[in-house]
C-alpha cells in the first residue's frame, strides 16, 4: 500500500497540493485523475521522489519515503518502475538496450540471464523482433509506450508510476496500453499508479480512483462508484468529459 | 546582474558536487566514459586537423611577409611559427573551436534529455542523472583534449613547413632548423596545463547550461548559445590568468 499524508507543495507563491491524503490499494490499478492543473502530475512526482514535497509523508509499504536518506532512497527505487508522459526513452540506445539498462546498472543476472529477461519483458508488451535493434525514434507512439513499460518492468518492480500513458495516443491504442497496464499489474501484483484525465481509463482500469481538483482530493473510491458519486465537484468532472458528453448527445439527439 | 552571476557561480560549484559523487556502476561508467571518447573525442580529429594545417600554414605566410629581410635568418621565422602554434594557436584557439564544437553538443544533448524527462527515468531507477551523464564527459574530455592539442601542434608545424616550401617563402632547411632551435619543453607543459583548465571549462560549463534547461526546444536552442558565449569569455579569461601565473 502506498500511503499519502498530507502532502503540500507550493512553487513560489503558487500552492499547487494543499494537504492530501489518499491510500493508493496494493495489487489494483490505482488512477489520479483531474483536469489539467490540479496538480495530479505534482502529485505523482511527489509520490516516486522528483518533487520534494514541502509537508507531508509518503509511506511505501509503511517506509517512510519522504524522511529517508538518498542511499536509502536509492535501493528502494529499484522497487519502482515509471512509464513516463513522453516515453522518456534514451535515444542514444537500441529499444532492446532501453530495456536492459536497469539490468546492466542493478542486476546480479548473468549475460544470458538478462538477454531472457529483456526477450520476455519486450515480448510481454508485444513488442516484435524486428523492432529491436530499432532506435526509439524510429517506433510509434504507441510503440514507444510499450516499451517503456517493458524498461519499466524489467526489475520487476513492486510499484509501477506511470504519467498519462495515454498522452498523444489514438483512442484505439490507448486502450491497448490501459488494458496492458491492467493485465501487468494483474500479472506481477504490482502496486500501480496512473496519471490520466481519460475517463475512458477510469472505466476500464480504474480499480481505485482519486479525484483531485485545483490541489485538493475532492473524491476516492472504488472506480466504478464514481459514476454514482452526487458529489458536485465529481459530477462535474465526469460528465463534461467528452465521451460522457458524446453519449449524452447520442441518447438525446 | 551581481547577485544573478554569484547564484548561477554557487548552482555552478553544487552541480560540481553531484557530478563527483560515487558512481552507482563503474562498469556502465567505464562504458559511458568510452562512448564519450569516440562521441566528443574521435569525432573531433578530422576538424583540428584541417584548421592546424591550414593555420599552421597561414602563419608561416603571414610571418615570413613580416619578416622579409635579408638580415632575418629562415630560421627566426620557423621559430616564431612554433612558438605561436605551442603557445597560442594549438590550446587557446583549438580550444575555442572545440567550445563551440563539443560544448553546444554536451549542453543541447544534455537538455533534450531534461526536456524529453530522460533524466528524470534515470532519477527515478536511482541513477544520478549529474553524475552518470556528466562525469564521462569531463573524463573524456580532460583525456581527450590534450591528444587533440598534441595532433593540432603537430599538424600546425607540418602546415607551416609545407606552406613555406611549396610557396617558396622559406629556405625549407633553415625554416626546419627554427622548429628545433633553443625548444622549450617547459612550454609544452604550460600548453597542456592550459588545455586541461579549458577542457574542464568546456565539458562542466556546458554541461551545467544543458542540465539546468527548463521548457523546450527554444529553451535548448538557447542554452546551448548561453554556455558557448560563456565557455568563450571564461577560456580568454584563464588564458590570461594561467599565462600570467605560468610564464612570468
Amino acid at each position: 500500500m502506498i500511503e499519502v499524508r498530507g502532502i503540500k507543495k507550493a512553487f513560489g507563491d503558487q500552492e499547487v497540493l494543499k494537504g492530501i491524503d489518499m491510500d493508493l490499494k496494493p495489487g489494483q490499478c490505482n488512477l489520479i485523475i483531474g483536469s489539467s492543473g490540479s496538480g495530479k502530475t505534482v502529485m505523482l512526482k511527489s509520490i516516486v521522489g522528483l518533487i520534494q514535497p514541502d509537508a507531508g509523508q509518503v509511506l511505501l509499504d509503511g517506509r517512510d519515503w519522504t524522511a529517508m536518506k538518498e542511499r536509502d532512497r536509492k535501493v528502494l527505487r529499484q522497487e519502482m518502475g515509471m512509464v513516463f508522459q513522453a516515453s522518456a526513452l534514451f535515444t542514444s540506445l537500441s529499444v532492446e538496450d532501453n530495456v536492459r539498462f536497469p539490468l546492466d546498472f542493478f542486476s546480479t543476472m548473468s549475460a544470458s540471464e538478462k538477454d531472457q529477461r529483456v526477450a520476455f519483458c519486450l515480448d510481454r508488451v508485444r513488442i516484435p523482433q524486428s523492432a529491436l535493434t530499432k532506435n526509439p525514434a524510429e517506433l510509434s507512439g504507441g510503440m514507444q509506450k510499450r516499451v517503456a513499460i517493458a524498461r519499466a518492468i524489467v526489475l520487476n518492480p513492486k510499484y509501477l508510476f506511470c504519467d498519462e500513458p495515454n498522452s498523444g495516443l489514438d483512442p484505439e491504442t490507448s486502450v491497448v496500453i490501459d488494458q496492458l497496464i491492467q493485465e501487468i499489474t494483474r500479472e506481477f501484483g504490482m502496486t500501480t499508479v496512473v496519471n490520466t484525465h481519460d475517463m475512458n481509463s477510469v472505466l476500464e482500469i480504474g480499480d481505485h480512483v482519486v479525484l483531485m481538483r485545483h490541489g485538493y482530493k475532492v473524491w476516492e473510491g472504488a472506480g466504478p462508484d464514481i459514476l454514482h458519486s452526487t458529489d458536485q465537484e465529481v459530477v462535474d468532472y465526469v460528465f463534461r468529459s467528452a465521451l460522457f458528453k458524446r453519449v449524452r448527445a447520442a441518447m438525446n439527439p | 546582474m551581481l547577485s544573478g552571476f554569484l547564484q548561477g557561480l554557487g548552482s555552478y560549484f553544487l552541480f560540481l558536487g553531484a557530478v563527483l559523487r560515487r558512481p552507482e556502476s563503474w562498469r556502465e561508467y567505464f562504458k559511458s566514459f568510452f562512448r564519450e571518447v569516440d562521441l566528443l573525442g574521435m569525432s573531433s580529429i578530422p576538424l583540428v586537423v584541417f584548421i592546424s594545417l591550414f593555420m599552421g600554414a597561414v602563419l608561416t605566410i603571414q610571418t615570413a611577409i613580416n619578416l622579409d629581410d635579408p638580415f632575418i635568418p629562415d630560421m627566426y621565422i620557423g621559430i616564431a611559427v612554433r612558438e605561436g602554434i605551442l603557445l597560442e594557436f594549438a590550446p587557446t584557439i583549438v580550444s575555442l573551436i572545440l567550445a563551440g564544437k563539443v560544448g553546444s553538443n554536451i549542453s543541447s544533448s544534455l537538455g533534450t534529455m531534461r526536456v524529453t524527462e530522460q533524466m528524470d527515468a534515470l532519477q527515478v531507477m536511482g541513477i544520478n542523472p549529474a553524475s552518470y551523464l556528466v562525469l564521462p564527459k569531463i573524463g573524456a574530455s580532460l583525456l581527450f583534449f590534450p591528444i587533440l592539442v598534441i595532433f593540432s601542434i603537430f599538424m600546425g608545424l607540418l602546415g607551416g613547413y609545407l606552406a613555406g616550401d611549396w610557396l617558396h617563402l622559406v629556405n625549407p632547411d633553415n625554416f626546419l632548423m627554427g622548429y628545433f632551435d633553443e625548444f622549450q619543453p617547459y612550454y609544452v607543459v604550460y600548453s597542456l596545463t592550459k588545455t586541461v583548465v579549458f577542457a574542464f571549462i568546456i565539458s562542466s560549463v556546458s554541461a551545467w547550461y544543458g542540465y539546468h534547461v527548463k521548457g523546450g526546444a527554444v529553451e535548448v536552442g538557447k542554452a546551448s548559445t548561453k554556455a558557448v558565449v560563456t565557455m568563450s569569455f571564461s577560456i580568454i579569461l584563464f588564458n590570461y590568468i594561467l599565462t600570467d601565473v605560468m610564464l612570468q
